[in-house]
């Protein structure tokens, strides 16, 4: 970890006008959880079911996207990146804190807001507030470190991810049963599920294999990225 | 004392060869690489600079690798030409983060020595986006400067800069030279290496052209043929007295006026005014038809 580039990250990150596009969703989220609580539309069904869905499934994804690519990609696209990598820093090290800025990013502006409109609907009933809470979290670590990755392998790294996060979770996992398995939504639902009693929350994967595909990708998705920013090349202004 | 030494480098990019088959050394003082825009300059320093691997042959900083050895970084310091440097930092913020990444003992003191030698201790507490693209350049060189590295590397320094610029940063760069660095930088301007660079290293189109003293290529250059386009008053009879004078290779007569081809670019701009005089032929036009920095490129590498 290198606090020089967490404090440019961070500025870069928070400083555009990309913070409020961070802001909005999680706004949204947590304003619908007062309108469902205020109309009294926020019984255990609905409640887990707002959570999955736009907190799991919508919010994580897409906050996991822009801070994971945004925390390197744009610095390689406008060649900024040079500045860093002209130093005496071993290239994991870049990495590692680029994820650390991606993962405090995606638990400030996802795993808060799920919290808080998690505790908005349902209070303390059937652990569902930790459950979600956690289960957020570790789909950000697994999240944020492909996102990294995508952005060090590839310019097109948010178009990817968003076609992995849209067509591949969503669309084709509820079409093919087999997409579903391979998905870090459903492993992170699998941790969820496991924490809390409540029926409407199921995952079709078990605990025993989401736990170690998670730690797999995060893993893999790091070292890889550290692995491609070694022999990083810059296009050439020609 | 560093040197950096290229040996048998190519690049290429798929089918495309950039760089081919180049070797040099460059070592202290200030080296000037020269090229038409597109001859592979850029990609030479981005190899120089570690960000691009050689398809084939070796880069080597005083023996050591360049391609995937960051701590040559310690020894190294670059400028990239792109202007964009954290638009959001102060010049100030900025020099010290570089300090900083380097892990230097004081960076503070650092960042301050590197930004007043640059001079740009009164715009330090401004923000990089309101910067003029000279201010941009000499701040992104206090970054480079600021580990006090003996090999400095710098694509295209010049550009965009005004008159008053250039002429600050090309002392900047002379009194980093005269401490015993070993700097190379790349320009596409004959004029901006011929004032600066004691050594030139001539690219064109991926491939080695020239290399060594600058008044030896100058010479190369204008000693090459030269064709001019001469409209006078009597063609005819000005391409007689010019043949037989002897000091062009040839002579064409085209419905544009003399197509003439020079063998010495000073020996013929001085005689052919006394030449037409002797004939009673008065001249119209004298006009050079290849200055081109291309065409004089061009003529270097078939040499």
């Amino acid at each position: 970890m290198n606090a020089t580039i967490a404090m440019i990250t961070f500025r870069a990150m928070l400083g555009r006008r990309r913070a409020l596009l961070l802001l909005a969703l999680p706004a949204l989220l947590v304003v619908l959880a007062v309108v469902l609580r205020w109309t009294g539309n926020n019984d255990l069904d609905i409640s887990a079911n707002v959570l999955q869905k736009f907190g799991l499934a919508t919010l994580l994804p897409l906050l996991a996207l822009i801070a994971g690519t945004g925390v390197i990609g744009p610095e390689i696209d406008d060649g900024q990146i040079m500045y860093v990598l002209t130093k005496p820093i071993p290239r994991q090290v870049i990495v590692l804190t680029k994820l650390a800025v991606a993962i405090v990013l995606v638990a400030a502006f996802s795993v808060v807001p799920t919290l808080l409109a998690g505790l908005l609907l349902t209070g303390t009933t059937a652990q569902l507030v930790p459950a979600f809470t956690v289960g957020v979290l570790v789909g950000g670590v697994a999240y944020s470190a492909v996102f990294v990755a995508l952005a060090v392998l590839s310019r097109n790294a948010v178009t990817i991810g968003l076609l992995y996060a849209l067509v591949w979770e969503t669309l084709l996992g509820s079409f093919a049963p087999g997409a579903k398995s391979a998905s870090i939504q459903q492993w992170a639902l699998s941790v969820t599920d496991a924490l809390t009693p409540a029926s409407p929350v199921s995952s079709s994967v078990d605990l025993g294999v989401a736990i170690p595909l998670l730690i797999a990708v995060t893993a893999g998705a790091a070292f890889l990225a550290a692995f491609r920013l070694r022999s990083l090349t810059i296009a050439s202004a020609e | 004392m560093s040197e950096i030494r290229l040996e048998k480098v190519s690049r290429w990019y798929g089918n495309v060869v950039a760089v081919n088959g180049v070797s040099m050394t460059i070592g202290p003082g200030v080296t000037g690489l020269l090229g038409p825009n597109g001859a592979g300059k850029s990609t030479l320093i981005h190899m120089m600079g570690g960000f691009l691997a050689p398809s084939s042959g070796t880069i080597t900083l005083d023996g050591e690798p360049i391609w995937q050895n960051p701590g040559i970084y310690r020894r190294l310091g670059l400028v990239p030409e792109r202007e964009s440097a954290y638009d959001f930092l102060t010049g100030e913020q900025f020099v010290l983060s570089m300090a900083k990444l380097h892990k230097l003992p004081d960076p503070k003191a650092a960042a301050r020595q590197a930004i007043d030698r640059v001079e740009m201790a009164y715009a330090a507490n401004r923000t990089i986006g309101t910067y003029s693209k000279g201010m941009k350049q000499r701040i992104k060189m206090a970054s480079a400067l600021v580990h006090d590295p003996p090999v400095l590397l710098l694509d295209e320094p010049f550009n965009g800069m005004d008159p008053r610029q250039r002429l600050q940063l090309m002392d900047l760069i002379t009194r980093m030279a005269d401490e015993g660095r070993t700097i190379l930088f790349s320009s596409h301007i004959l004029e901006e290496v011929e004032r600066l660079a004691g050594h030139i290293e001539v690219i064109v189109a991926g491939r080695h052209a020239a290399s060594g003293d600058f008044r030896k290529i100058r010479r190369l250059m204008t000693d090459r043929p030269h064709i001019f386009l001469v409209r006078s008053s009597d063609d005819r009879g000005l391409a007689a007295a010019v043949i037989a004078d002897g000091s062009a290779r040839s002579v064409q007569l085209t419905d544009k006026g003399l197509r003439v081809e020079a063998v010495d670019f000073q020996r013929f701009t001085w005689l052919l005014p006394q030449v037409s005089r002797d004939a009673g032929v008065r001249l119209w036009e004298v006009s050079p038809a290849d200055e081109s920095l291309e065409s004089v490129f061009s003529y270097l590498v078939a040499r």
